[in-house]
């Protein structure tokens, strides 16, 4: 039912009928060349729900991190900055530098195996891109838990892993895999890898095949081609997959507590403690303000750096 | 019979509830209906037809008609026979929306930070000092539960609610240590066992922070409730020590690692430990000689429950002791519940693992909320854990 | 030219061979865990912890486990309803942030990082908290709500990574040729948009069927979501009629993507194996 009038005839009667696309074109006539006003508009319900659903809910928290722990574990409200002076305590140094140090790990992990794949998808998938697409979440429409205990099956000392190694005499002794923080990484790259492999493959996909053989045709090898052409024209994608990746994974503490052994703890393990087991909500909003602090200025940093690095 | 009695009454009184809108009298028409459907008993009596036509007419409140249609129960999971909630339902025509959780700290984060509409919730021991210290529970009134004679005097008198004024005892067990008797064959009724280095990486810890700290006070020899900051800096010591024999620190992978002959000696529950042992049965529970603590999950009604009465009939119905038996037959935990025990399974009421013995009774202490000071429990963990 | 057009198709080749085994290998990582899955679905032991035997009683028992079922169903309404409202917003409000170049658009930037980056379980309770301050009773809605919360932001960070220079003239080439800004928007824009549309959803989808600590915190009474299920089921240990369920799942969605696929009138070459068909 769109109306096919062009921007340049004459207004219609609008006196009969106010069709829906009528309106909106005409909305929209309005709206150009008030970029602000036009942008508002269609962020208008993603951001009303951010604030209403995120930061409003946030702010509660923001409050509650400088008040102190009451003698049940409820919140009393003050004005103090004891919590953040306690988050930024050295106590914690060994755990950051651990959730920082895994979550890159598992983020570098997640490239290699994931940019593969999705430049398989994007580019040699043919008609079958959307299976091969669906073929990569397929595996997380089962239950977290229950993927994560399928990885202890497979690692543990009498699991999967050990018995064919030992069975091929290429170990004599269980190999020590499982409690560790080998496994903890190995379970952050299981789990994040789709969440690298969808944005690259989203910006892959509209990559123009005809570069890749133009750079062919102007004699440039494979590996030059995929660093001067493909790679810099798939850095949002790879930007996208890593923030994706990289900060949920900083944050994680379902895996280092099922995968992981005593000293594979991480930040996330510590701020969940806090509101559940340690009942002392306060101190835990303020570490999760003080995390969400680092990690924000690392996102704005590694953004700009790979932002302004030229494209193409 | 008396069960059909029953409903016919619930249904007839449900009918029959005074004067009425059209809208109200379409709404009890339909629910005595529903009720119909569910049992399927008066179909062929025609009841149906009936009830419509004496709804119409007026009659004064009756007491049955208290009971609300429904019930909202909040559980552990898999801690209740198969049949207890159907049996209910069908017996008083109550539909009980069952949901679970599964730690004491959830469910209190979940009612602290608002109001979720729940009429029965089973916190453990501490966690009742800790939900009455928030003012989150609601007195029940004993004259609705009278089966609460059936109960042991020890659980009459528990020491987080003594006289029972806001908790019934749902079920009770110990925690110790689950161990493999194959790969363990020295073992001895001992803490010490979670410290011996010809172990190292077989070995695993609860996470509940009380619960480990627990463990390292006793094996010291001092009280899991204490307040003293040397003793329990003392037990963190101890604790960071045994750290690098540990596999690791689990409340609940230690079941299917038990079974699978993956850790060989696990801190954890009396019915955890069972439940590896129906898998491997070369699992076994035991109770420390220096001893351990025992634990009590018990129903209690949150704040803001819209079914008072309904629940309050519900926890009596659970103390009857066939009911109460029919539980720990069914989910291998001891039942509080004394006059149950002629119903009980004889061989879980003779197993010592589930009922203990008078001497290890006697070395069996509760965790106690201690409100403030329970900082220099989270503080000595997050130091624990960090190290 | 000539040389070089000769080269291409071979060079093509040779490249997709290692890439080929490459990927195989990457799936076989992905479904490693879900080959085990699978396996222990028909063993005969009430834990997953070792081999006892095939059996189908954990099938069985699903089929006549109504309230598994109802979570399931529970946990795919709320998923798909979500997954919607998501992808919607998420779209528009990418395609905003990468169209129009205004003051501000910083702030909305750094507004869209900031449910990827709080810990979920302070998500969780600052929400269930903000409800109750506004005195709404957690249900049905407030899960919705809640996990639309959380999945705007994976949907704009995807749909964006695939604008990023998003080719200007072609929209211009379209309204010079007469078209208004909506014919463009669905004619030109949004099919370029679309890949990112549909792995953005996909991620959201994934991630409301999985949530598991921001659903428990904001459910009402009786909505009892599969992971609830599952997750409450810990304390006893996970039971073989859980991988039941993740099989049923699988096939059911492997299906759906078959039928899909045959609907759109896919190659008949195109072999979506069922698990266990083969």
């Amino acid at each position: 039912m769109t109306s096919l009038e062009s921007p340049a005839a004459p207004p219609q009667s609008s006196a009969i009928a106010i069709e829906k696309p009528g309106l909106l074109s005409r909305l929209v006539g309005r709206l150009r060349g008030h970029p602000f006003a036009a942008a508002n508009l269609l962020l208008l319900p993603t951001m009303a729900w951010l604030v209403l659903f995120l930061m409003l809910p946030l702010l509660v928290i923001l409050v509650y991190s400088f008040g102190s722990r009451g003698t049940y574990g409820d919140v009393v409200l003050g004005f103090s900055f004891a919590n953040y002076v306690k988050a930024f305590s050295p106590l914690w140094l060994p755990t950051i530098l651990r959730s920082f140090g895994f979550a890159a790990l598992a983020t570098i992990l997640c490239l290699a195996m994931g940019y593969p794949l999705a430049y398989f998808i994007a580019l040699h998938g043919g008609r079958k891109k959307s299976v091969y697409l669906i073929l990569v979440m397929l595996p997380f429409w089962t239950s977290y838990l229950i993927r994560t205990y399928s990885w202890i099956v497979i690692l543990r000392s009498q699991g999967v892993v050990n018995t064919v190694l030992q069975s091929l005499h290429i170990i004599d002794d269980p190999l020590n895999i499982l409690n560790t923080p080998y496994s903890v990484i190995l379970g952050l790259t299981y789990g994040f890898l789709p969440f690298m492999t969808l944005p690259l493959y989203a910006s892959l996909e509209r990559l123009d095949k005809s570069l890749i053989e133009a750079s062919w045709d102007l004699g440039a090898n494979r590996f030059w081609t995929l660093l001067k052409v493909t790679i810099p024209l798939s850095l949002p994608g790879i930007i996208a997959g890593t923030l994706l990746t990289f900060i949920p994974a900083v944050g994680d503490f379902v895996t280092p507590d099922l995968l992981g052994g005593p000293d594979t703890q991480m930040i996330g393990n510590v701020i969940q403690s806090q509101f559940l087991s340690a009942r002392d909500w306060s101190y835990g909003s303020a570490l999760s303000f003080s995390l969400m602090a680092i990690l924000l200025v690392s996102i704005y940093l590694y953004v700009r750096r790979m932002g302004s690095e030229d494209l193409v | 019979m008396k069960k059909i009695d029953r409903e016919l009454r619930v249904m007839l009184l449900d009918g029959l509830g005074g004067p009425m809108s059209r809208r109200g009298f379409i709404k009890r028409a339909g629910a005595a209906g529903l009720l119909l459907g569910a049992s399927g008993f008066f179909a062929a009596c025609g009841g149906g037809d009936e009830t419509g036509t004496t709804a119409a007419g007026d009659s004064t409140v009756s007491t049955a008609e208290e009971l609300s249609k429904e019930l909202f129960f909040y559980n552990w999971s898999d801690y209740i026979a198969e049949d207890t909630l159907p049996n209910f339902e069908k017996e008083y025509g109550v539909k009980v929306v069952y949901d679970n959780y599964s730690s004491n700290d959830t469910l209190l984060a979940k009612l602290q930070s608002g109001a979720t509409g729940y009429d029965i919730i089973v916190p453990t021991d501490y966690m009742v000092t800790t939900m009455l210290g928030l003012d989150m529970l609601l007195p029940l009134d004993l004259d609705n539960i009278p089966n609460l004679v059936n109960l042991y005097p020890r659980f009459r008198e528990a020491p987080f609610d003594p006289g029972n004024k806001y908790t019934v005892p749902w079920q009770w067990g110990t925690t110790g240590i689950g161990y493999n008797s194959e790969t363990v064959p020295d073992f001895k009724p001992s803490w010490d066992m979670l410290w011996d280095e010809n172990y190292k990486g077989k070995i695993t810890m609860l996470t509940e922070i009380r619960d480990v700290f627990a463990v390292a006070l006793i094996k010291l020899g001092y009280s899991p409730n204490t307040r003293d900051t040397k003793e329990i800096e003392e037990a963190k010591q101890l604790l960071i020590q045994q750290k690098p024999l540990l596999k690791h620190y689990t409340s609940d992978t230690y079941i299917d690692e038990l079974a699978s002959n993956d850790t060989w000696l696990a801190h954890g529950y009396s019915g955890d430990v069972f439940q590896a042992q129906l898998e491997n049965e070369v699992v076994l529970y035991s109770v420390p000689e220096e001893g351990a603590i025992t634990w009590l999950d018990s129903m209690a009604i949150p704040k803001g429950a819209p079914h008072k009465y309904t629940a309050e009939f519900f926890m009596n119905y659970i103390h009857q002791p066939e009911v109460a038996a029919a539980i720990t037959n069914y989910v291998y935990y001891a039942s509080p519940n004394e006059k149950a025990e002629e119903f009980i399974d004889p061989e879980i009421l003779s197993d010592p693992q589930i009922y203990p013995p008078q001497e290890v009774m006697d070395k069996l202490a509760w965790i106690e909320e201690l409100g403030k000071d329970t900082e220099l429990y989270n503080q000595a963990y997050a130091e624990l854990k960090a190290a | 030219m000539r040389r070089a057009l000769s080269r291409k198709p071979r060079d093509q080749r040779t490249k997709a061979k290692g890439l080929r085994l490459f990927v195989a290998g990457v799936y076989g990582f992905l479904f490693a865990p879900i080959v085990v899955l699978v396996l222990f679905s028909f063993n005969d032991s009430k834990r997953n912890a070792t081999w006892q035997g095939f059996t189908l009683r954990w099938y069985n028992e699903l089929f006549h486990d109504g309230p598994v079922l109802d979570a399931l169903f529970l946990t795919l309404k709320i998923a798909v309803l979500a997954t919607i409202l998501a992808t919607i917003f998420g779209a528009l409000g990418a395609y905003a942030l990468t169209r129009y170049k205004f003051r501000g658009s910083g702030l909305y930037n750094g507004a869209i990082y900031v449910p990827l980056v709080i810990p979920e379980i302070v998500f969780a309770v600052a929400l269930l908290s903000g409800f109750n301050a506004a005195g709404i009773i957690p249900s049905f809605k407030t899960i919705i709500i809640a996990h639309v919360a959380f999945m705007l932001s994976f949907v704009i960070v995807v749909v964006r990574s695939r604008m990023a220079g998003f080719d200007r003239t072609l929209e211009e080439a379209a309204m010079d040729l007469g078209a208004n800004e909506i014919q463009t928007f669905v004619y030109v824009t949004l099919p370029f948009m679309m890949p990112g549309i549909l792995a953005g959803s996909l991620l959201a989808f994934v991630l409301s069927f999985d949530d598991f600590v921001i659903t428990f915190f904001n459910s009402g009474v009786g909505n009892t979501t599969l992971p609830l299920k599952v997750y409450s089921m810990v304390k006893f240990g996970v039971t073989p009629e859980i991988n039941a369920i993740s099989v049923f799942m699988l096939l059911v969605s492997s299906l759906l993507l078959l039928a899909t696929y045959k609907l759109q009138g896919g190659p008949p070459t195109i072999t979506v194996r069922a698990p266990g068909e083969e």
